[in-house]
This record gives C-alpha cells, structure tokens and sequence, in this order.
C-alpha cells in the first residue's frame, strides 16, 4: 500500500518487460507544456459544468422536478465528470504498456498429485463407512424430492377450465361490455361487436365477436353448425387460436378477421378458417339463438376449446 | 516504508502515512493483510483495444439498473388488487385498474423524479442486453471462447439469458395493454410444451390466463431473484477473466504466454470510470428526453382488447418475429397435439441456446484444437467460424426485422400477406447469402494479408499447453491435455 505512486516493472520477475520502459511524465511536469495546461484547463472545466449542473439539478426537483431537466441535468453531471477523468487520465496518467507473464491455467503435476493424496487419505474413512455414505446420500435425496412438492401450491391442477367458458351452461345472454343484451338488428350489416355471457363481463376465456355478415354473401357454415347463426349474425370466440390474442381488426369489405399480434388472418364466412398467419385452427365458433325477448343468447359452449392450443386440448 | 519517504519528499501536501486515507488502509491491512493482494491488482496488465469495453458497457449498464430499480421499488405496487384511478393524468381518471398500474402511473406523473428514474430504468435494460448482445459476438468472432475460457463462456450464456428473462418480466409486471399482452404470449408458449404445458402454465401464472399471481411472482423474480442471480455470475465472470488474465491481439511482443497492457492503477481504472460516468451520463440523457414505454397511452390490460403494432423490447424482437414466420403448422395425432408457438417460441429457443452453451466445446471437437488459446483470431482467419457467426446473426436478424412486419406494411402501404412471405423467404435464404459472402471474403482479406487461415492439421501441432513458456505435451495426446 506504501509503494512509490509509480512502481516500476515487477521487481524481480523477468516476465515483465516494458515496452517503453520510460514511465511517462506524471506530476506537475507535463503541466508545464501549453498543451498540457489547456488540457488541464478543460478537465477542471468539466468538473465545475459537472458540479454546477449537479447543483441546477437539486434545484430543479426542488422547485417541483421535470423529467426532462432532470434527465439533461444529470447527464450534464454525469457526462461533465466522465470528460473530465478521461481528458486527465489520457492527458497526465501514465499510458506505457507493461507485459506481465502468464502461465497455463492447469496446476503443476505435484500440486494435482498432492490434492489427490490428500483427498484420498481422507476419503478411504469414508469408504470404510460404505452404509453410512449410502443411508446418508439417500436421506438427503429423499428430503430433496419431499422440498419439491410444495410447488405444486403454485397453482391450480389444470383441468376442465381450460376447455370451458361460462357459456356452457346453454341460453346465456350475450351482453356488451355494460351488461346491455343485445338483437340481431343491433348490429349494422358489416359491422361487429365484442360480447361476454351475461354475468361473466370478466371472463378473461370468453370475449366474443358478434359479426352481422352480408346476407348478399355466400356464408358457408360448417357441417352441423347450419343454426348457428342468428339474422345474420355469427359469433366468434375473440381469442386467436395462435397465441390468444384478442382477434380484433375486421376487415368488413373481404369479411377477414385479423389479429394484431401476429397477423392471423380467419374468414368470416366460413367457420372462421384461418387463411393466412401462424394460426393453425379455425376460431372456436358460439352456437347463437334468441330468447323469448329477440335478445341473442348462446346455446351452448363454444366448439372447441378457446384460445391458444395445448398438448392435450383434443383430448 | 523505506521508499515512502523520498518519494513523498517531493509531493505537496502531508506525508502519506498521515492521510486518513493511508490509516485507513494501514488499519485494515494490520488485520487483514491485504498489502501484497492490492498491490498486484494495482499492478494488473489489461490489454487495450476498443472491442474490450463493450462488455464494460454492460456492466456499468447493469449499475444504473441496479440504482434506478432500487428507486422504483420504493414506490411501485406490484398487485393485482383493482383500484380506481384519481392522479393527476385526466385522460385516465376514474378508470378501473391494478394497483401495479396505478403505482405506475404515480411514479410517472406524481412522484418527483420518477418519471426520469423510470426512463433511465427502461433505456439502461436496453443498453444492458445490446452491450451483452455486442460483447459476445466480439468474443465469438475473436475466438476468445476458446480453451481456458469456455467456463466464462458458458456463464456469459447464462447471463445472457438471464437478462432477457429480466427484461421480459420487468416491462410486464405495470400491467398496461402492451405488457398484458406479451405475459399473454409467454402464457401460449408456455402452454404449448407438451405434457408439461398445461401445469408448466398453471404453476407459473397461478391458474388461467391472466392468472390470479403473476404480477406478484414476476416482481419477486424481476428484482430479487434474477437480480441477485445476474450479479454473482457477473462476479464470477469479472472474477475469471482477473484469474486468468485477458485475452489479447497478436502484436508486436504478445505472445500466448504474456499479456501487454495498461496497468490498472492508475490510467485504466480512470479510463473505466470514465466510461461508467459517460455510459451513466448517455443514460440519464436518454431517460431524460426520450419517452419510452408510456404505459398511460396504452391504458391498463383489459384481456379483450389489443392495440396493434403491439412490439416487445428490442431483444424479444426475433421471438415475435419467428411467432409471425412460422407458418401455421401444428402436429396432431390422436387427440394430442403440438401447437405452433412451440416451434418458434420453445424449440428455436431452445435450439439457440443449447448451440450457443455447446458452440466451444462443438468447435474443438471439429478442428481437434483444445490447445490453450490467449492470443486472439482476427475474424478473418476463421473463415468458416466467421461465415457461421454472420449467418446466425443474419438469420436473427431476419426474425427481428419480421417482429414489425405489420409496422413495415402499414409503413410502405404493401400488403401484410406479402410482406410475411418475403420474411419467410429471406430467413432461409438470407443466412446461406451471408455465410457464403462472409466466407468468401474472409478467405479473400486473409489471403491478402498474407495471414495463414486455420487448418485443422496445423492446429492439432500446436501443444496441448501453452506455445511456449511450458514443457510441450506430446502432440498426439490432445485429449489428456485437455485433461480427459
């Protein structure tokens, strides 16, 4: 700790050599050239732009803060003093290259010889005790797989949820995000609308789109789904059977829904078939019917299970 | 203490055993008899090149992210409690919302400072994953990885990793749209491994989508447990590459048994501090002035909606990229299957890494070369490496570039069909372009030098230890110096 501010090459040891031997200039002298005394002028400068902009920055979350002076200010400050260390250390601090030795990373062969002896005059008591090695290793395995059972507090066995939405109750309202039911003639012609199982308006598996297609338009309905549809309105499950993203951009002149995240793209007019995208599955369509009020309700579950796929989902 | 007094004759100022600071120091060394290690790491050579402080940058990047999370957490709710919102930013006011986003949203408009600290924050995790991102393609391409180093190598993988897991769940836990909607995505990946997905899923959000507990999970984890992980292995890798010195350039006077450089004290230790002031200083500009992430324009995660151009941070990039790729395949039979995101979100993953970990360790079984490597390659002379690398990065990028794809149609007014087409093509096909290329002009700039490409027959010569300074291993027993 009490070495000269300079230490030469190690001392002693031949591997080190200095390229340039001669230690640069470092206290006081290089100050004397013009070039020195300007770069000391402009480091001292950086330090007091430093501490002025440290002191503006107080002020600034003083007076009430804002983002952006704050953020200047302190770059200032921070930039100031980063100027100034590198202009000293370049300008004043010695910049000879020094070479030191290096050696193989592998210990020398006694050393290696010596450990193994060491380990193995003690290891051979534990090799006498073979029964304990063996109950001991087992105790602790035992005690290891016992500390992984309190994962399964992490949460809930996966079961039927993940192919059930509170539309399986059959006749359930479907309702705006405000709860309001909702008629066929509600909807314009092209234009669709997001709905949940009235009572369930957040149900994160069952926001649906209710689409009033063209009668004009050839709708093709799946084998078996023939009265799924109400006046024209169908209904979609809004979650991408990608990723599970809410399927939200409708593109009403070609009847294709498109996801946002990763551009699925399904046709409205046949069951929803993905034609474009990563997607593989068609979106899980919702059997519609009216109630005694005209108001749409759902019949039944949705087709398949909604949403993003899983090993099991067929099953 | 011989020397200290004709030295200390010619400065100002006291002599240097009455500093505090010398007190201090003898204080301590009276009882911990430190003088011998602090003077060699005073004394510590670095070799000096521009390519070596770009994982300083990460480093110093990981201080600032230390400092401003530890500001943010004093004042962020991580809780999926619903609250209804009465701050100062009108445009929100009585809507209902998770106390995680609405601490949020305090901390950027009514906590002084931090909405900078936030910012910073952001920028800083950017930074963070560029400078690892830079740092290892430089020790890829330089071959650095190479025997001694693949210990360091294979804690640099982890770090990587661990620092795109922290960056993912740090812009998810403030539950806005767009954060909602990435844990959505993690939650389909997740649910797409087979077998283990449903309760890989289930354990790790607490149940279904959106799931009861992930804010509060991935706050443990975003700033105690992969914090605390990231900075261990950091010591560990700083550690190593003190014990076993840097790698460096062949020059003039460097050999594989030397190293030439600065020493630490007292220019290179300045020279990193300045470089940790500036990085700080680039930083606090960048939080200052530039907006990033602002959570009270994508209103809180309501799991119906979706904004479009929804795009993660920049490393998640090539993730979101390969989701739109890949084509929609999936594999079923009998009632099971395997679902798309698998592909591109699990096994391409997992493919990336598992070559990256096992990259040294491929390489020195192909060439035959497990000799120790301190000298480093110019990319140029390992034709075949360097085609690789850049085809990987080209593939990478590719996939990065495909994250925006419907930024880039909206953008140009092209269709986003085609678009997509042209990313699937250019995936495949890029990588083969800038492999050949690469190739090709490694051979041609190395020709040119004059510089020897490596064979592996002329590899296999070299002794199993160091080229010099150390009694050579036979050459025909690679595999015990290798210590196999």
């Amino acid at each position: 700790m009490s070495d000269s501010p300079n230490p030469p090459p190690v001392a002693g040891d031949p591997a080190v050599s200095a390229p340039s031997e001669q230690q640069g200039t470092v206290e006081g002298e290089a100050v004397l050239t013009r070039r020195g005394a300007r770069v000391e002028l402009a480091s001292a400068a950086c330090f007091v732009v430093a501490a002025l902009a440290a002191v503006a920055l107080a002020v600034v979350y003083w007076e009430g803060g804002q983002a952006q002076a704050e953020g200047v200010l302190l770059a200032v400050s921070l930039g100031g003093i980063g100027v100034g260390i590198v202009l000293w250390a370049k300008q004043f601090m010695p910049d000879d290259e020094v070479a030191e030795e290096r050696h193989p990373m592998a210990s020398a062969e006694e050393d290696v010889a010596a450990f193994t002896a060491d380990y193995e005059a003690g290891g051979s008591t534990l090799r006498s005790r073979r029964i304990l090695v063996a109950t001991a290793g087992g105790a602790c395995a035992a005690l290891g797989v016992a500390l992984v059972f309190p994962i399964r507090s992490l949460g809930p066995r996966p079961g039927r949820g993940l192919k059930q939405t509170p539309y399986r109750r059959g006749g359930v309202r479907v309702v705006r995000e405000d709860g309001s039911p909702v008629r066929p003639d509600d909807l314009e012609t092209g234009g669709f609308i997001t709905v949940w199982p009235e009572g369930n308006t957040d149900a994160a598996d069952s926001p649906t789109l209710l689409i009033r297609f063209d009668e004009d338009d050839e709708f093709e309905p799946k084998g078996g789904r023939e009265d799924w549809t109400v006046g024209n309105v169908v209904a979609y499950s809004k979650l991408c059977t990608h990723t599970g993203c809410p399927v939200g951009l409708y593109q009403s002149q070609l009847e294709l829904l498109l996801c946002p995240c990763h551009q699925s793209t399904f046709d409205v007019m046949r069951w929803a078939t993905p034609i474009f995208g990563p997607a593989a599955r068609p979106l899980p369509q919702l059997p519609l019917g009216l109630d005694g009020e005209g108001y749409i309700v759902a019949t039944g579950d949705f087709s398949d299970p909604v949403g993003p796929g899983f090993w099991d989902r067929g099953r | 203490m011989s020397e200290v007094s004709d030295v200390s004759a010619r400065r100002r100022g006291p002599r240097p055993e009455r500093l505090l600071t010398h007190r201090i120091a003898r204080w301590v060394d009276t009882r911990l008899g430190t003088a011998k290690l602090a003077r060699t790491a005073l004394n510590k050579v670095f070799p000096d090149h521009w390519s070596f402080m770009l994982g300083e940058l990460g480093l110093y990047s990981f201080i600032v992210l230390v400092l401003t999370g530890v500001y943010l957490t004093f004042f962020f709710d991580p809780s999926s409690n619903l609250v209804v919102y009465d701050g100062s930013y009108e445009p929100l006011r009585g809507v209902q919302m998770t106390e995680a986003y609405h601490s949020a949203l305090e901390l950027s408009f009514d906590v002084r400072a931090g909405l900078v600290m936030r910012q910073i924050h952001h920028w800083a995790a950017l930074l963070f994953l560029a400078a690892i991102a830079v740092h290892l393609a430089r020790v890829f391409f330089t071959g650095a990885f190479r025997r001694p180093r693949e210990i360091n190598w294979i804690i640099g993988c982890t770090l990587l990793i661990l620092a795109l897991l922290n960056g993912l769940f740090g812009y998810s836990l403030l539950d806005d749209q767009l954060s909602g909607t990435g844990l959505r995505i993690v939650y389909s990946i997740t649910l797409s491994i087979p077998l283990a997905g449903t309760w890989l899923a289930s354990l790790l959000f607490g149940g279904e989508f959106p799931g009861p507990d992930i804010i509060e999970r991935l706050y443990v984890l975003h700033i105690l447990l992969v914090p605390v992980a990231i900075a261990v292995l950091l010591t560990a890798h700083l550690a190593i590459v003190v014990h076993q010195k840097h790698t460096q350039f062949p020059g003039p006077g460097r050999r594989e048994d030397n190293v030439v450089g600065e020493r630490m004290w007292p220019t290179y230790a300045a020279k990193a501090l300045g470089l940790f002031f500036l990085t700080s200083a680039v930083l606090a500009f960048l939080g200052g002035v530039f907006q990033i992430n602002p959570i009270w324009i994508y209103g809180p995660f309501d799991p119906a909606q979706v904004s479009a151009a929804s795009q993660p941070d920049w490393y998640m990039g090539w993730l979101d990229g390969a989701l739109r790729i890949m084509p929609g395949w999936e594999v079923r039979a009998g009632g099971f299957e395997t679902p798309n995101p698998f592909f591109p979100g699990v096994l391409l993953a997992g493919i990336t890494f598992a070559l990256l970990y096992a990259w040294p360790f491929l390489e020195a079984r192909v060439t035959g070369d497990y000799a120790e490597h301190n000298l480093l390659d110019r990319p140029r002379q390992r034709p075949v490496r360097t085609a690789l690398g850049a085809a990987t990065i080209s593939f990478y990028t590719v996939s990065f570039i495909a994250g925006g794809s419907d930024v880039l149609a909206a953008t140009f007014g092209l269709s986003v069909n085609a678009v997509l087409w042209t990313f699937r093509f250019a995936v495949l096909l890029a990588p083969l372009v800038v492999g050949w290329v690469t190739y090709q002009l490694c051979k041609e700039l190395s020709a040119r030098d004059g510089l020897p490409t490596a064979s592996p027959v002329a590899v296999r010569e070299i002794p199993g230890r160091l080229r010099r300074g150390a009694p050579p291993t036979p050459p025909d027993a690679p595999e015990a110096a290798a210590g196999r």
